[in-house]
């Protein structure tokens, strides 16, 4: 297919990548007004508590403070924090302040002054009177406990979730497709295990950030680091009591999000500041208040069963959850459900199929959206299960999933019944290459060439492991998209898109799909995004939705504008639309003859043609009625020291199916990075607390992430592959790429020592604790 | 109190407070380049020149620079828009926040390299050089395809 591209299908540049490598002012804290005041957020030192009095008097005495306000200043409306779509999956448990604190880090009041030194002053001079309460930490023991995090009436779900907060339930889901006792008890093989994972911190590099002002028509106008500015605007309107018609939300480029912008952190604070003094008011979190106050990736317990033939054909999954959503029950529910909904269907065609479990309020930081939103955790327990069955079958496991895994063409009754929050949708794998996939990947890491383990050295063991995985392209039938295109003076178009670049470069890929379908260059598009009073709807860059469900758009928006531009170039010519061609450049009639250029078309519809001058312009929306996975099978080959229990990656391959790759250099990089968020998962991230709920990872020091020194080499092809229903082709590709290391690093590791290790990360002393236990 | 330094080849004054770090007032003197994202010193995205040596301006005291010479990447423009265009052939920006610490430490590290002999480019060695230059997008991969194109793009 890609040979019939112009644009699409080329690795272009990122139209935005000169001036930001060379650091020009971009981001939020770059653009922030130098009057503005600085807003800084005191924050509880403790996990649970009660606060008895706030006394501010000292604060607000100090010359060059503003205002100080607390929770008895802002309007006591329960809201989530969480960007989803309309109504929310998400409980509205949470208040911009309250009088209770639920974590260490949680806001408590916010000063606003004429410098950052002055507001840090103020913060220190803020009595408060707090009483502690018995902080409940252990997820484990959270549902039923006799602590109660969200005793509070007036929270609420915005439809059934399984919402029973007295039981520190944020939410509960349940399904069963067949019998699966029946058919665990038919099968001649069952295993069952239980698996964890950690919390990850996202680390996007720029720290959350916002600033907010008046403008001249006293409308609150936010600029902020955030991945949904439409959701944004409307949580805000809700939480501060606001019409949407007073708000207007700009993003400017982002640092990296990951899902941690997919949330409102710090836009609340502004515009309380700046609604309170009308003055502009900017507020860029530290290093410590991100790890401390923002979000992180769920922590789950997940129990496993599996039940197959001896001939290796799997009859049935169960798979039961236990989340940690920490004190606020942002993206409880879907995070949970994705757990399932994006991994069970790798194996579509068992007799049975059971998810469930529940998602559980703790006194830890909250969790939220994470590049993979549950899948990853799911595909670690999935993954390592089967290549648990693999070893009780004596059968190789790339064999075992090519014999049971998901095919071209087939479907999963999972989809149909599993969407994010609510009943999904039936849909046929239109273009599924993870077949090639497997098998490229094998090729690429020599599965069949040599032992899957070997000693290289004496204590260091090479070994291979591999691990599959899907994830979706937005949320069917929930996500949209919109796009609006004009024909400018000059020949060139304006592209405006609510989608939001968080850094992937979507602006450019978005640019580079209405090229192509246009048939004029990228530099005749000029991109406009996520300015809520400027760019038509779109729910924002998540559930790796924005180059299929916004990249629809933009292409149902250009071929519309294409329509248009002929439709004028025919009326201008009394010629019938038919026998209109346009090839980019010129438009010419069907026998070749020349009627006029783009440039003269647009000076004479805009400056010449008198009554008729007109602006051309089309705008398009898009929401998907599927969500078509892509794939990639994940091939790792490890050296395991068993002197030290350290594991270094010496290889990762990624053979990736994400449809036609719209620019194949941005899809590398994000499989690059990805793979390496997954590796940092697997191998030493990890959050953690002392006994009294303080984070003892709050820096980069105490929290580390990969550096260029910690992998070798990360291999990634693409499979060739179309999907129908994509725009040229594309399905997605952000995250998919993060979720197979954490399982293949895991199989890896059991194909090296026997040891399989059932909790994420992988740590030195993890790994040795097992080998020991082997050896006794 | 009021520093001075030259920024970039131009003499410059900077108002600071004697507890202010040089990254917090480099930015409030408009140079947005110097990014800030840790705070202690671990990621390098607020790395600067100072003297021609890269360090991290988030973690020395802006004092420090009194009389210094100082350069950002907006103060190597030609040597930084050639790497850029390596940088951004490969994608390897992403989000580009910690592009500008990056690509200074890299123009360090070549100069360096450089002057010590190296024909080849050692990509081993480069990693070691900036493993303290943080990126959470890219996986390192594509900065260090591009590092070892401008590289070899210098031999030509």
């Amino acid at each position: 297919m890609s040979k019939t591209f112009s644009v699409v299908s080329h690795s272009l540049p990122k139209i935005d990548a000169l001036s930001l490598i060379q650091g020009k002012p971009a981001y939020t804290d770059d653009l922030a007004p130098a009057d503005a005041l600085v807003v800084k957020l005191l924050r509880s030192p403790h996990a649970f508590a009660k606060i008895l009095s706030i006394d501010k008097s000292q604060a607000l005495a100090l010359e060059g403070v503003a205002c100080v306000l607390d929770w008895r200043d802002v309007p006591r409306i329960p809201y989530t924090r969480a960007g989803q779509g309309h109504p929310e999956p998400s409980p509205h448990d949470r208040f911009i302040l309250d009088r209770y604190v639920r974590f260490v880090g949680d806001e408590v009041a916010v000063v606003a002054a004429e410098s950052e030194a002055v507001a840090l002053k103020a913060l220190s001079l803020i009595k408060v009177e707090y009483e502690i309460l018995e902080p409940l930490l252990d997820f484990e023991a959270a549902v039923d406990n006799s602590l109660v995090i969200h005793p509070e009436p007036e929270i609420h779900d915005m439809f059934p979730i399984g919402f029973e907060p007295k039981r520190n339930i944020a939410a509960s889901y349940s399904m069963e497709l067949g019998d699966i006792e029946k058919e665990l008890a038919s099968s001649e093989i069952v295993l069952s295990r239980s698996y964890k994972t950690q919390s990850q911190a996202h680390v996007a590099m720029e720290p959350h950030a916002a600033f907010a002002y008046l403008d001249i028509h006293q409308r609150l106008v936010i600029y902020a680091s955030t991945q949904n500015p439409f959701h944004t605007r409307r949580l805000l309107g809700q939480a501060l009591g606001l019409p949407l018609s007073r708000i207007r939300v700009v993003k400017p480029r982002i640092g990296g999000g990951f899902g941690s912008k997919q949330q409102v952190h710090v836009e609340p604070f502004v515009s309380l500041v700046c609604l309170a003094t009308g003055r502009a008011a900017r507020c860029s979190l530290s290093r410590r208040e991100v790890f401390e106050a923002t979000f992180c990736r769920h922590q789950m317990r997940i129990d496993m069963r599996i039940g197959a033939a001896r001939n290796g054909k799997i009859n049935a999954i169960d798979m039961q959850v236990l989340s940690n959503t920490g004190a606020y029950g942002e993206h409880a529910l879907t995070v949970f459900m994705v757990g399932g909904s994006k991994t069970l269907p790798l194996y579509n065609k068992v007799k049975a199929v059971r998810f469930g479990g529940k998602v559980v309020y703790t006194n830890t930081r909250s969790a939220g959206a994470f590049r993979g939103y549950g899948a990853i955790q799911g595909n670690f327990a999935l993954e390592s299960m089967i290549d648990d069955l693999a070893s009780a079958l004596k059968m190789d496991p790339v064999q075992l999933r090519i014999l049971n895994m998901v095919k071209e063409g087939e479907s999963s009754e999972v989809y149909r019944v599993m969407g994010e929050g609510r009943e999904g949708v039936d849909m046929i794998f239109e273009s599924c290459k993870l077949d090639y996939c497997v098998a490229r990947g094998c090729e690429l890491i020599g599965w069949d060439k040599e032992p899957l383990a070997r000693e290289v050295a004496p204590g260091k063991i090479r070994a291979k492991g591999m691990a599959i995985a899907m994830q979706g392209s937005g949320i069917p039938l929930v996500d949209m998209g919109s796009a609006s295109m004009e024909l400018q003076d000059g020949g060139c178009f304006k592209l405006r898109i609510g989608a939001t670049d968080l850094g992937t470069g979507s602006d450019t890929i978005l640019a580079q799909i209405a090229a192509e379908a246009l048939g004029v260059p990228l530099s005749s598009i000029n991109v406009y995004a996520s300015d809520t009073d400027h760019t038509p709807f779109d729910v924002g860059a998540y559930a790796s939705s924005t180059t299929y469900v916004s990249g629809n758009a933009v292409l149902a928006a250009a071929k519309k504008m294409k329509a248009v531009l002929i439709s004028a170039v025919a009326q201008r010519h009394n010629v019938s639309i038919d026998d209109v061609r346009f090839d980019g450049v010129n438009f010419f009639m069907t026998n070749g003859r020349f009627i006029q250029d783009l440039n003269s078309l647009s000076l004479d519809t805009l400056y010449h043609d008198g009554e008729k001058m007109a602006t051309l312009n089309a705008t398009a929306s898009f929401s998907g009625q599927k969500s078509p996975p892509p794939y990639v099978a994940g091939f790792v080959e490890i050296e395991l020291d068993s002197e030290t229990g350290k594991i270094d990656v010496v290889r990762y391959v990624a053979v990736v199916d994400c449809g036609v790759a719209i620019n194949p250099a941005l899809a590398r990089i994000q499989v690059e990075g990805g793979v390496l968020q997954g590796i940092g998962m697997a191998l030493f991230e990890n959050v953690k607390y002392d006994a009294k709920g303080r984070l003892k990872t709050n820096s980069l020091r105490s929290y580390t992430i990969p550096s260029r020194k910690d992998i070798g080499a990360i291999v990634v092809e693409f499979a060739e592959s179309y999907e129908p229903s994509g725009p040229f082709g594309a399905k997605s590709v952000a995250e998919v790429s993060i979720d197979s290391p954490p399982a293949a690093i895991a199989n890896a590791i059991f194909n090296a020592a026997g040891i399989r290790l059932t909790e994420t990360p992988f740590t030195p002393e993890r790994v040795l604790k097992a080998l020991q236990e082997r050896k006794t | 109190m009021t520093l001075s330094c030259t920024i970039n080849n131009k003499a410059v004054r900077l108002e600071c407070s004697p507890g202010d770090v040089l990254a917090d007032v480099l930015r409030a003197a408009g140079y947005k380049e110097v990014k800030k994202a840790c705070g202690t010193g671990n990621c390098g995205l607020c790395t600067i020149l100072m003297d021609g040596l890269p360090v991290a301006s988030c973690s020395i005291f802006a004092a420090r620079a009194q009389g210094k010479t100082i350069t950002t990447i907006q103060g190597l423009k030609k040597e930084a828009t050639e790497l850029a265009a390596f940088i951004a052939a490969e994608g390897a920006e992403q989000c580009g926040y910690c592009s500008p610490g990056f690509a200074l430490m890299a123009l360090a590290m070549v100069k360096e390299f450089r002057a010590r002999g190296m024909q080849n480019f050692d990509e081993a060695e480069a990693r070691h050089y900036l493993a303290g230059n943080l990126c959470r997008c890219s996986g390192y991969q594509g900065q260090m395809r591009a590092l070892k194109n401008y590289w070899e793009s210098r031999n030509e």
